[in-house]
């Protein structure tokens, strides 16, 4: 009997251990080309950067020294570095709060439309699909001092013409609006698709409960509930200010001291061949993008945004 | 009163919009008008000429504004498709074949989902030169050959596939590409496609790179195109500029208009821009 069985049992575990082994290899092949390009656009990239930062290696040089951390001190006594992330902090300080208000002020009305909504998703979410260096050298021309119409619109209320884009003190403020004007729509989508995870009922509850005016509703349902939402979103925004280079580069190009963060790191890594000191200013700029990325990565994880 | 109050909504809506569409509406407006027009700043078309042909024909004539968009779909689709034949069968893996280091492969996916591509940008610049690889399509489209997005976002999808369904495909002598391809994607392709929205639109508007690796202006995808263009012009001439910015946006412009509900999704699926 069990010379018998013993033969009949082992095929199928047999077979199940080919199954097995089967899957483990394919598990292998099927994600080795994408391991491979993690190595070589991730990982490597990742070591080589560190080694340039403490390095004083020029693009093309043929010698190089260890200097240890002196890039990363030189960094924080660069002066031109220093104003960069100046500006890139004024500039986040303006397009963050602009652009999440603005973003959810736009989505709470739009929710209330019926008809006319998707006309109004689409004027708001125009700019976030339009290519933004052409869009910036629309703005160029629509805040030129003499034949832009916005200043014709400040003259003809009897201001002075503003110098947007000369003047080094509105400059950043300037690059600042073009930034919220771009995000305003992305964001009013994410708060939308929070609003209309909503539950009805709660309203219904909260007006029972004596929240009579639909500002106290707000603050009883809506704001609470969007939590998760206006979070994501204010990191979101965060990053793509901490970001911003396309402007920068179209509209001002650095001029009068405006360099943000990137575009300083451009300047020195790819036009100076500073490459060692690019590396520290790119760890810099990494170790700042991190804080806020992980956090989106997490909430990510959590639950993928459509 | 009720009445104000239900207009109220859509009379702030119409002014934020108009705010909005307001440099589209110059842009179009001005890339028809004649350059004695420019200096008139009215915003209604007070068309004394419509000059439309000149301005158009300027801006593809002093810049090859024809091969700044042929470029923009060749690194475009070059992307989308390296990215998509990487991603999916490694998405598949992490989501349904059990194989030593999936964790580790995990967690290195969700890792790189942290770092901005310009972190990344010196070595890999510094890579290509030593390879003498500057100026070359590849140079533009390598960095972007793997999406950890894509990645992630299909891992996702896929993980609610019916383990029942692939034993017995299996069964049935499908190979696991055949599976992979053949059935769990299919089951995923909004997916796909809002993926696929996401990474041409980042690609097209993507200026940082190119500005790295491209100085050769026949290599030049259109935001690049259009930074050239502008410093060649120079505020000179208006209608062209505007024309040629008109020629660089429609594209992206007029396929969010015809796949609205995509496009939205598309790029809002996340905020890593």
């Amino acid at each position: 009997m069990s010379t018998v069985a013993v033969p009949m049992q082992a095929v199928p575990r047999r077979r199940a251990l080919d199954a097995r082994r089967r899957i483990l290899l394919n598990g292998l092949a099927f994600t080795a080309p994408a391991a491979l390009l993690m190595l070589a656009i991730y990982i490597v990239p990742m070591i080589v950067l560190a080694g340039f930062a403490v390095t004083d290696y020029r693009l093309g040089a043929l010698a190089f020294e260890f200097v240890g951390l002196k890039n990363f001190a030189d960094a924080f006594s660069d002066p031109v570095f220093m104003r960069a992330m100046w500006n890139t902090l004024i500039y986040s300080l303006i397009v963050i709060p602009f652009g999440v208000a603005l973003g959810l002020g736009a989505a709470l009305l739009v929710h209330g439309t019926r008809r006319t909504r998707s006309f109004w998703e689409v004027a708001y979410f125009l700019p976030v699909t339009a290519t933004l260096v052409a869009m910036a050298t629309v703005w160029q021309f629509l805040l030129h001092p003499s034949i832009g119409p916005v200043n014709a619109a400040i003259r003809w209320l009897g201001f002075e013409p503003v110098y947007f884009l000369s003047n080094p003190q509105v400059l950043i403020p300037t690059l600042a609006l073009i930034g919220v004007w771009q995000v305003l729509g992305f964001n009013m989508v994410l708060f939308l698709a929070g609003l209309n995870s909503i539950p009805k009922d709660l309203y219904e509850a909260a007006r029972l409960d004596g929240a009579k005016n639909p500002l106290d509703r707000f603050f009883v349902v809506t704001w609470p509930m969007l939590g998760p939402t206006t979070m994501f979103v204010i990191v979101t925004t965060s990053i793509s200010a901490l970001k911003v280079f396309e402007t920068v580069a179209v509209l001002s190009k650095g001029r009068s001291g405006s360099e943000t963060m990137l575009f300083a790191l451009y300047l020195e890594g790819f036009e100076y061949a500073n490459t060692g000191y690019a590396a520290a200013l790119t760890l810099i700029f990494l170790a700042i993008v991190l804080v806020l990325s992980i956090g989106q990565t997490l909430h990510l994880d959590r639950k993928v945004h459509y | 009163m009720a009445r104000i109050t239900r207009y109220l909504p859509h009379l702030v809506l119409a002014v934020g919009a108009a705010a909005m569409l307001l440099p589209f509406y110059w842009m179009v407006l001005t890339s028809v008008r004649s350059a004695s027009e420019i200096f008139d700043i009215s915003l209604l078309p007070t068309v004394q000429g419509f000059n439309g042909p000149e301005n158009y024909g300027r801006a593809a004539s002093q810049v090859p504004m024809g091969r700044f968009m042929l470029n923009g779909v060749i690194v475009c689709l070059g992307i989308l498709v390296v990215q998509v034949v990487t991603a999916v069968p490694a998405a598949y893996a992490l989501a349904k074949l059990p194989f030593p280091g999936r964790g580790l492969f995990m967690t290195l996916v969700i890792a790189a989902l942290c770092v901005p591509m310009q972190a990344l940008a010196l070595p890999l610049f510094v890579g290509l030169a030593a390879t003498d690889l500057l100026n070359t399509y590849f140079a533009m489209m390598a960095p972007f050959f793997l999406s950890v997005f894509a990645i992630f976002l299909f891992r996702q999808a896929f993980r609610s596939y019916p383990d029942e369904i692939i034993e017995a495909a299996r069964l049935d002598g499908f190979s696991e590409m055949e599976i992979c391809w053949g059935l769990v994607l299919r089951a995923a392709l909004p997916s796909l496609a809002a993926f696929s929205v996401f990474s041409i639109v980042a690609h097209w508007n993507d200026l940082y790179w190119p500005m790295i690796v491209i100085s050769d202006i026949n290599l030049a995808p259109p935001p690049l195109g259009m930074l050239l263009f502008a410093d060649v012009e120079s505020g000179a001439n208006y209608g062209a500029l505007m024309a040629g910015a008109t020629l660089i946006t429609a594209p992206m412009v007029v396929c969010f208009l015809l796949a609205r509900r995509h496009f939205i999704a598309g790029i809002t699926m996340t905020g890593v821009k």
